[in-house]
């Protein structure tokens, strides 16, 4: 069936099996920043923007986002680029695999709140599991995007 | 320095944050045949008949392999230097299934739920075997996991499989009885670890091709691509020259990608019926059917005089492989030969042990590989004997540690398999890694235990390690620099970028020699065609081995550069003077820019391509060394344990990229906390994987880490580019015992296996209250 998709500012028509998670289709469609760590809703590398709310790809059908507008990453080009000094500066790059979805979850947290404290901040980044980093660089860069009201 | 040890953010960390395509999977061809493996529902059974006609009928099933398709030729995949020190005890695939998840045959069809569905037709007729699940009852057991001729080892490593033994080993330096029994103090102790799960993001992935010249084209998250292509060649019988191996971007490794596994698979599948192919490893699959890390039994024993001095250490290691010995030699022998040399001025030595199989997922190489084992024991005990010494645990270490210029025996005895690699420590600050780190953490106040309040105490605890920089005469590293028209180059390394910043680094490097800034080198990394040869991300190699090669490259093309520059300007190379911008004429002051230079020796005049290979292998493996300390609080009621924050202090030699290094220690030190705290892998007691997803096998979140504080000696190690030595791994060892030390600092209970779980403190609790009762 097709579904209708604001995608990263442009509307999009997928056809999608009724049972297909959203994750699925976004990769089959070449949005290949969208990712799968696991199969349990744990890590958050499939996360994307609906309606400007982090969700877990992996877990929504794509069905239910007909008509709902999506973001990638590549959505939010200047935000990530902007991330992306901070965490270059604070040495907060690994692997990169949960790169891109962890930066789509620190740009919705910083539209939405304003003044977090550090646990706040631990709080709204739970559900994006890094290995590699033991996560205090990436914290550090995160604050310092936070505070960038450029 | 221009570009090495100053603030050199990651070459690739933009690219990477935008999501540009560059992981195994996004490289897959689109009409790529997905495969699936059907895996054995049992620990440990013989394949009586597996029957896949009705599978094969199915619309969308290309090819189903069993074992009756496969050549029988033993192998390991444990991706290592040649000959390997594993025991070749695997087959592509085998009438026997030895661990749940061991794979039964391989499918390939057009679409998921087609391999799905051609799954569940194929019947496959068990002979159920009895399993060994208990590594301690695997020794000389009647039930034998690899009864199966043809299995060998390639040099002695102590393989003998009719005792279900992979490997063993023993050494003994001085009479270690004799010793013990003259110390005026001995305390013996018995230590488990238990298996932790690398855990990174990116699950194993592979896809496969032919290409217009009719070769095999595998790309590949791994560690190894040239032992990948080398496995695949002596396994499948495809001749080496025909196989093209590309390591892409890897989403993380952490030595869980040190070794093949999808590979075979795809290589197998697309060789077969000329069509692309992929796999990418389920969550669970992960889990159940790649490594983790060896659980071990160590039963250590320390002597010492009533003055400190440490006389004796006696150390045996009982070691699980699981179903396949990957590994199994060396990660053992490295329980010794990267621990006990910490405390080298002991009269004796001896280490022993065996490494077993039993019926559960293979062991394989984890960052810390056998260190992080040994460190807990040898670390634990220290603490423990400084007690019964009435001693400060820190002023015990520092009377008996190694320090700068000092060796143990220990290096010559222990290699890999084979004989070790005697050395001194030209470098080694743990003296100042551990006054400084005392200070960071504020020992003085804070030992053994502050804050007392009616619900919670905090205590600290610390613990010293060490670890390597490459296999000495084993791990060789290599890499081209080419000078381009425009005036920058390309390098090419075999060195494996896994998400550790080996590009960034090694780039660091050859800029630093070539005197240009990091933009003007472009790094490309691991592809067996394109590349020079490196043995891959292990056994803390690149840093030291592949950027000693960058460096023997770079000076070469400089000298070659300075050549032809003098012949442009028209003197002897001595008199030139090169700067990163420009070539001088010193005698008469006329120059060519590096610009004009590189576009004449391209296009104008006696034009020719400048390019160089430098190779390396190291002859010592200079250890990087640190103390690890850990401020902690503990509940009272439920022994929840909080992690407030985790000195580190570091020597390996020169940063590199100083935050690249942190990144590297603080990472490990998060994993070596999981191991700690949290993480274990536990099966059923029918030998299923119970820990087989992120819901059951927790790493660490954000939540769990309050701060990490980490320093870097000053350090300069002659042997190792521009006074670097290696520092992937060290950072994980020092968690186990330094937590351990601090719960016992906290509230006198020692925990000897970890995870240290609020459980066990608890029963410890219980059975010490029951023995005052008593009492």
């Amino acid at each position: 069936m097709k579904i209708k998709v604001y995608i990263n500012d442009q509307w999009r028509t997928f056809d999608v099996e009724p049972s297909e998670y959203l994750l699925d289709t976004l990769r089959r469609y070449d949005y290949l920043s969208v990712r799968r760590g696991c199969d349990t809703t744990s890590c958050g590398v499939c996360t994307v923007l609906l309606d400007g709310k982090p969700v877990p790809s992996c877990s929504v059908l794509a069905v239910s986002v007909d008509n709902k507008a999506v973001t990638t990453v590549e959505g939010i080009k200047k935000e990530a680029e902007k991330i992306s000094h901070y965490f270059g500066l604070e040495g907060a790059d690994q692997c990169g695999f949960c790169n891109p979805a962890l930066a789509l979850t620190v740009y919705a947290m910083k539209q939405e709140f304003d003044n977090l404290s550090d646990h706040e901040i631990r709080e709204y980044l739970i559900g994006n599991l890094c290995r590699c980093s033991g996560y205090i660089a990436q914290e550090k860069a995160v604050r310092k995007y936070l505070e960038d009201k450029s | 320095m221009k570009a090495v040890n100053v603030l050199t953010p990651s070459i690739d960390g933009k690219g990477l944050m935008m999501g540009k395509k560059g992981y195994t999977d996004d490289l897959a061809e689109k009409d790529s045949l997905i495969i699936k493996v059907l895996r054995s529902p049992y620990p440990f059974a013989r394949i009586k008949k597996i029957d896949v006609f009705k599978a094969l009928e199915l619309v969308g099933v290309e090819t189903i392999i069993t074992h009756h398709d496969v050549p029988r030729v033993p192998f390991t995949r444990a991706g290592q230097g040649y000959p390997e020190p594993s025991p070749h005890d695997k087959f592509v695939l085998d009438e026997y299934v030895r661990y749940i998840g061991d794979e039964v045959c391989v499918v390939a069809a057009i679409s998921e739920a087609i391999c799905d569905e051609a799954i569940k037709l194929i019947e496959v007729e068990y002979e159920v075997l009895k399993p060994i699940l208990d590594f301690e009852e695997a020794l000389d057991n009647p039930n034998i996991i690899h009864p199966e001729a043809k299995i060998h080892e390639m040099f002695p490593i102590g393989f003998a499989p009719k005792r279900n033994l992979a490997a063993s080993y023993k050494m003994e330096v001085g009479d270690v009885e004799s010793t013990l029994k003259k110390a005026d103090v001995v305390v013996k102790d018995t230590f488990y670890t238990q298996a932790q799960a690398h855990t990174m993001l990116e699950p194993h992935t592979v896809n496969a091709r032919i290409d217009y010249q009719n070769r095999l084209i595998i790309y590949s998250s791994t560690q190894t691509p040239f032992h990948v292509r080398r496995i695949i060649s002596q396994a499948l019988g495809i001749p080496l020259a025909e196989i093209r191996v590309i390591k892409p971007r890897v989403g993380g490794g952490f030595g869980g990608k040190q070794a093949i596994h999808g590979e075979m698979f795809c290589a197998l599948v697309t060789y077969r019926t000329g069509k692309p192919s992929k796999i990418v490893f389920s969550r669970t699959e992960v889990f159940e059917a790649t490594y983790s890390r060896h659980p071990m039994k160590i039963e250590m024993a320390i002597g010492a005089m009533n003055d400190g001095r440490i006389t004796a250490i006696d150390c045996h290691v009982l070691s699980d492989t699981g179903a396949y010995g990957e590994h199994a030699l060396t990660v053992f022998m490295v329980t010794g030969s990267k621990v006990l040399p910490l405390y080298n001025k002991v009269d004796a030595v001896r280490f022993s042990g065996e490494v077993v199989y039993t019926n559960h997922t293979p062991a394989g190489a984890f960052r810390g590989y056998g260190a992080i084992q040994g460190n807990f024991a040898l670390e634990s005990i220290i603490d423990i004997l400084a007690r019964k010494l009435k001693f400060d645990p820190i002023k015990l270490r520092e009377l008996n540690m190694m320090k700068e210029k000092e060796t143990s025996p220990i290096f010559a005895i222990m290699g890999e398999g084979t004989e070790g690699t005697a050395m001194t420590m030209d470098t080694c600050k743990l003296d100042f890694c551990v006054k400084r780190g005392k200070e960071l953490i504020g020992w003085e106040r804070k030992y053994p235990r502050y804050d007392e309040t009616p619900t919670s105490i905090k205590a600290v605890g610390m613990a010293i390690a060490m670890q390597g920089s490459g296999i000495p005469y084993i791990d060789m590293g290599a890499a081209t620099i080419k000078l381009n028209d425009g005036g920058f180059f390309n390098l090419l390394v075999g060195a494996t970028e896994i998400g550790q910043g080996s590009d960034t680094i090694l780039t660091q490097i050859a800029a630093e020699e070539l005197e240009v800034t990091v933009d003007k080198v472009i790094v490309y990394s691991s592809d067996t065609d394109l590349t020079p040869f490196d043995v891959g991300a292990y056994a803390s190699s690149t840093t030291f081995v592949s950027g000693n090669a960058v460096l023997d490259a770079a000076r070469k093309l400089k000298q070659k550069m300075v050549q032809e520059a003098a012949r442009i300007l028209e003197c002897t190379s001595k008199d030139i003077l090169y700067d990163g911008e420009n070539f001088t004429n010193t005698t008469n002051n006329k120059l060519i820019s590096l610009v004009d230079f590189a576009n004449e020796i391209t296009y104008s005049r006696e034009q020719k391509q400048l390019s160089e290979t430098g190779s390396y292998v190291g002859h010592k493996s200079p250890p990087p060394f640190m103390a690890g300390f850990v401020d902690l609080e503990i509940d009272k009621e439920t022994f929840n344990i909080k992690i407030l924050d985790y000195v580190s202090v570091v020597d390996c030699g020169t940063t590199i990229n100083p935050k690249l290094a942190q990144g590297q220690v603080e990472g490990a030190i998060v994993q070596g906390l999981g191991m700690a705290l949290w993480e274990e892998v536990k099966y059923s007691s029918s030998g299923k994987l119970i820990s087989n997803s992120l819901l059951n096998y927790q790493i660490p979140t954000r939540l769990d880490i309050n701060n990490l504080t980490t320093e870097f000696a000053e350090s300069y190690e002659e042997s190792g580019p521009f006074g670097a030595k290696s520092v992937g791994e060290v950072g994980i060892d020092t968690p186990p015992a330094a937590v351990a030390n601090a719960v016992f600092n906290a509230i006198g209970i020692r925990i000897t296996s970890l995870p240290i779980t609020p459980e066990k403190i608890f029963r410890a609790s219980q059975e010490r209250k029951n023995t005052h009762e008593q009492e």
